[in-house]
């Protein structure tokens, strides 16, 4: 186990419709035949496995899009190539997100090497179902957690909360049935309003109020609080695990400043070469995509070496986000020049942040305003 | 040398807009002064903000050689004074070297503000009035109407007012008529006695260097005579002597009741004093023209760049402009909020306006100007007087006896539906009502303002509760004690310096609470709590809470987000170098020029 840590996602566009907050790289999936795509990724997986001496493959995450509309030949094909160009360790997290209503090819995907479900629940009240666009049940959504945990896959259920009308007491009922399910993971995620997307427009014309900062903040000490009683505290802003063993060890990856392949339309990897950090990311349209691999071998509309300075901004502002913090040395030493101890000192007054001499850590009341305290450490003095 | 009887000396007195420019050049036309080709469009102001804003900043004459029905030919020299209060000692001496004035109105707005300021001023200075109706061809044109207005107010005899319309043409002949049968030539004046010459103004030229306007009392000013400047104690060497017609044309000499230009290798603006008197260095007059004032400025505010960098390029700039104005001072300032810039002195608001105008159009520098402070008068216990324009310099207030503030006359005109706003404005500004009264169908007010009340957004306001139809004029009146403070404006506990004030005790409380209302709207949520507090010594008197930021996490960070988020956060540390440090607090540049421009009310 001295090879450093690494993993490849893979990005699948392909949605069966699209969620009013969303705005991640997708589009609506019409059933036609979508073998060039995969053959596209399989060939950028076998690229980068030509061009980087990565590996092997500890994790691999199928993300979306929609990817439990993958077959579980489709899965295989695609899992076959990671196998071949990085070898895929025997114990490898392999992780798809799934909708519930694609419970019924879980057994084909498990088959295929997928041993742990993400599952879009995203609420358990059906009328807030409704409100986020989506088409399953909370029923639904019960019912393909347990698909998942009968086949022995370790899960995850994602949910969306400070949603319009939440009050402190609703969400609380609702998160404590949640901290019921029989998953070791939860992704709890305040609904964010991102420009461009049906929600947003619908909060510019006045027609939608989600909470306030005020409430939004109460809505999250109040999660904390319940899951922490639970045991399932955070590990992560909005990421909490009943174990260090539950705890995503690809999206670790992200968090932690290693390295990743990464794949399909939109997709963006970070990879290293030699001393350089690499940063690269896919033409998101597929016919785009296909073509830039069919042309380039890879998918890659952009490549960019990061500068030391850049990489220390990208591993603070990731790494801060981690219950367990962020080691000081290896930015320290990126971006030439220690944290300042005036501004520490003070965020910690502040009862925001605590640190030592290896770690700057986010208090549970840092966590609130993350991205401030992140610009606050990341400036250098001038 | 142009025999005495044949010189008319005049000026132009008008409201903005009232025609005073196109009537000089149609003169100008009449009389052959520059073809139809060369003839720019208003030719006497030569600056663009002087163009833009049809106002007169520096005097300029223009001679103008009429052949009149008498058969005779006269020499006219049109002096074009600054119209605007802030000028008013220059407006003085251009006056002070002319015996008659072409009063213009305009014949269907009447009498304004400003004209009638002006007007007094040339009856103070014993001028001849010729009365100009212009713009008589339009068609709200009322001329009985505003003849008798003028009869009214100023008490003029208008009857014999020259009706014309400076636009077409008409009756243009007429006027330079009654120019040289009802205007007086010169007073006495002997060519044989030593040279006494009022230095009228002076301005710097690219091509000429330092050019002096001036008027010949007695004797003769020619080309190689080495002249004196009494007041600045001065000689120098006269190089050229012309006239402008209105291109700068040499002539041998000029004598008594005469105007033209020189040029003597003077370095600076600042060396040749308006009012000033000229004399001959080895045979100079026994005594100086009276009335001589060095230029006192009168408002003051500080200016800053917005980036540090560029304070090297304002002083230059500062620099060049004192070349050419000698009224606008500077001296260096530092400030904890806004760096390093000036102290600057100015005649008037509108002086101030110019000066920052140009300084952001000629020279391209983005500034930040600080509110306008008076110079205060403050008497301290030890029996000294201080004057103080910076609220920064205040003395311990244990050591003060009084402060005296600056009080202004101030005239204002306005049709009757906005009296009442009128009123209630120069009310709440303290002002003491001396006068009110009709004319047709306009009101007109005097009251005494305190300045430091006039500077803040006075205009402004004016303009705003009476929809631009009121005007204004003002003259400095004198000092007066009053319970006048220095407020403080804290942000988390700390002083800023930019925005501490002189105001009068009975304004502090609605004044404080508006800054602190504002600059709660304008300086963002830290991860802390703000205060931010008026106060006068130690005793708050408004106080507004920015509560501290609650929440600003990003939900979902994963892969493909995090190139997105380093760009935020470089833009955010771009964003951080326009933020001024206070304390523990970071006040955007923005805010500070929000802060500043402020309204009052």
């Amino acid at each position: 186990m001295n090879a450093p840590a690494f993993g490849v996602y893979i990005h699948w566009p392909y949605c069966a419709a699209i969620c009013p907050y969303c705005d991640f790289n997708v589009r609506r999936d019409r059933g036609d035949d979508h073998s060039a795509l995969i053959d596209a990724i399989a060939a950028d997986i076998a690229e980068h496995g030509r061009r980087f001496s990565a590996g092997p493959a500890r994790s691999v995450f199928f993300g979306g899009g929609t990817p439990s509309r993958l077959s579980g030949a489709q899965v295989d094909k695609m899992l076959r190539a990671v196998d071949a160009a990085f070898g895929l360790a025997a114990d490898a997290e392999v992780s798809l997100e799934a909708n519930p209503e694609d419970c019924a090819r879980f057994a084909e995907h498990a088959a295929a090497g997928v041993n742990r479900f993400s599952l879009g629940v995203q609420a358990l009240e059906d009328a807030a179902l409704r409100a986020l666009g989506r088409f399953h049940s909370a029923r639904d959504a019960l019912w393909a957690i347990d698909a998942a945990a009968h086949l022995g896959a370790r899960v995850s259920a994602d949910l969306i909360y400070a949603r319009e009308g939440q009050t402190l007491d609703t969400w609380r009922a609702e998160l404590v049935r949640a901290l019921a399910l029989p998953v070791e993971h939860l992704s709890l995620y305040q609904l964010t309003i991102e420009a461009g997307t049906p929600f947003a427009r619908a909060v510019d014309r006045g027609r939608m109020a989600p909470p306030d900062a005020d409430q939004a903040a109460s809505l999250y000490a109040a999660t904390q609080a319940l899951c922490d009683d639970a045991g399932m505290p955070a590990y992560e802003i909005s990421n909490h695990a009943r174990s260090a063993a539950a705890q995503s060890r690809h999206n670790l990856l992200y968090w932690r400043g290693q390295a990743w392949a990464g794949v399909g339309p939109g997709a963006h990897g970070r990879l290293t070469d030699g001393e350089t950090r690499l940063a690269t990311s896919a033409h998101r349209g597929v016919r785009a995509y296909i073509d830039a691999v069919s042309a380039n071998g890879v998918g890659w509309v952009e490549r960019e070496t990061l500068s030391a300075q850049a990489f220390a901004d990208e591993r603070l502002l990731m790494g801060l986000r981690l219950g367990e913090g962020v080691a000081r040395r290896p930015i320290e030493t990126l971006r030439g020049a220690a944290f300042e101890e005036t501004v520490m000192t003070r965020l910690r007054d502040l009862g925001l942040l605590s640190f030592d001499a290896t770690t700057l850590r986010l208090t549970p009341a840092g966590r609130l305003v993350c991205d401030r305290v992140i610009a606050e450490l990341s400036r250098l003095a001038s | 040398m142009t025999p005495r009887d044949r010189i008319r000396n005049f000026s132009i007195v008008a409201h903005i807009d009232h025609g005073k420019s196109t009537l000089s050049d149609r003169l100008i036309q009449a009389t052959g002064g520059l073809s139809d080709r060369e003839m720019k469009e208003q030719v006497l102001d030569n600056m663009d903000i002087e163009r833009e804003r049809g106002i007169t900043i520096k005097a300029q004459t223009v001679r103008l050689d009429y052949k009149a029905a008498d058969g005779e030919t006269y020499v006219l020299n049109l002096m074009d004074t600054p119209g605007h209060v802030d000028f008013a000692y220059e407006v003085s001496r251009s006056l002070a070297a002319c015996e008659g004035a072409l009063l213009v109105v305009d014949a269907s707005q009447g009498v304004e503000a400003q004209t009638l300021a002006n007007v007094y001023q040339a009856l103070d200075n014993d001028l001849e009035i010729v009365t100009v109706l212009n713009k008589i061809d339009l068609p709200a044109a009322e001329p009985e109407r505003v003849k008798q207005q003028i009869e009214d107010v100023i008490g003029l005899d208008a009857s014999a007012a020259v009706e014309i319309s400076a636009k077409t043409g008409l009756n243009i002949n007429s006027v330079l008529e009654a120019i040289v049968t009802r205007l007086p030539p010169p007073k006495s004046g002997d060519a044989d006695k030593p040279l006494k010459a009022m230095l009228v103004d002076a301005w710097y030229d690219p091509y000429m260097g330092v050019v002096v306007l001036f008027r010949v009392i007695d004797g003769v000013m020619k080309k190689g005579m080495r002249i004196k400047l009494m007041q600045a104690d001065a000689a120098y060497g006269v190089d050229r002597v012309g006239v402008f017609k209105p291109k700068p044309t040499d002539v041998a000499d000029l004598g008594p009741g005469e105007i033209g230009f020189f040029t003597a290798s003077i370095k600076e603006v600042a060396d040749a004093r308006v009012g000033d008197t000229i004399t001959e260095e080895r045979r100079p007059t026994a005594v100086a023209l009276p009335g001589f004032k060095p230029a006192q400025p009168v408002v003051f505010c500080g200016l800053f760049p917005v980036d540090a960098a560029n304070f090297e390029d304002l002083r230059a700039a500062m620099g060049r402009l004192r070349l050419n104005d000698a009224s606008f001072s500077y001296e260096m300032e530092t400030s904890a909020a806004l760096g390093f810039g000036f102290r600057c002195g100015f005649l008037g608001l509108l002086h101030l306006e110019i000066i920052q105008e140009r300084l952001t159009r000629e020279f391209n520098l983005d500034l930040i100007a600080t509110a306008p402070s008076v110079i205060y008068k403050i008497r301290l216990r030890d029996g000294t007087v201080l004057d103080l324009h910076n609220p920064a310099d205040m003395p311990d207030v244990m050591k003060i006896e009084e402060i005296e503030e600056p009080w202004i006359k101030a005239t204002i005109l306005t049709p009757d539906e906005y009296l009442g706003a009128i009123l209630k404005l120069c009310q709440d500004r303290r002002g003491l009502q001396r006068e009110l009264s009709y004319v047709g169908s306009r009101a007109m007010v005097v009251y005494d303002l305190p300045l430091n009340e006039v500077v803040f957004d006075f205009y402004d306001r004016l303009k705003s509760v009476s929809k631009g139809y009121a005007s204004f004029d003002y003259q400095i009146e004198d000092y007066r004690a009053g319970d006048l403070v220095k407020m403080a404006i804290l942000v988390n506990d700390e002083p800023v310096d930019a925005l501490s004030m002189l105001v009068h005790r009975a304004r502090a409380e609605s004044r404080g609470r508006a800054m602190c209302e504002k600059l709660k709207e304008l300086i963002p949520q830290h991860l802390f709590k703000i205060p931010i507090q008026a106060a006068i010594g130690g005793r708050i008197i408004a106080r507004e809470t920015i509560s501290a930021l609650r929440k600003d996490v990003t939900a979902k960070c994963y892969g493909g987000d995090i190139s997105r988020k380093r760009k935020l956060l470089d833009k955010q540390k771009e964003g951080k170098k326009k933020m001024r440090q206070f304390g523990k607090v970071e006040i955007p540049q923005e805010a500070f020029i929000a802060a500043l421009k402020m309204d009052g009310d």
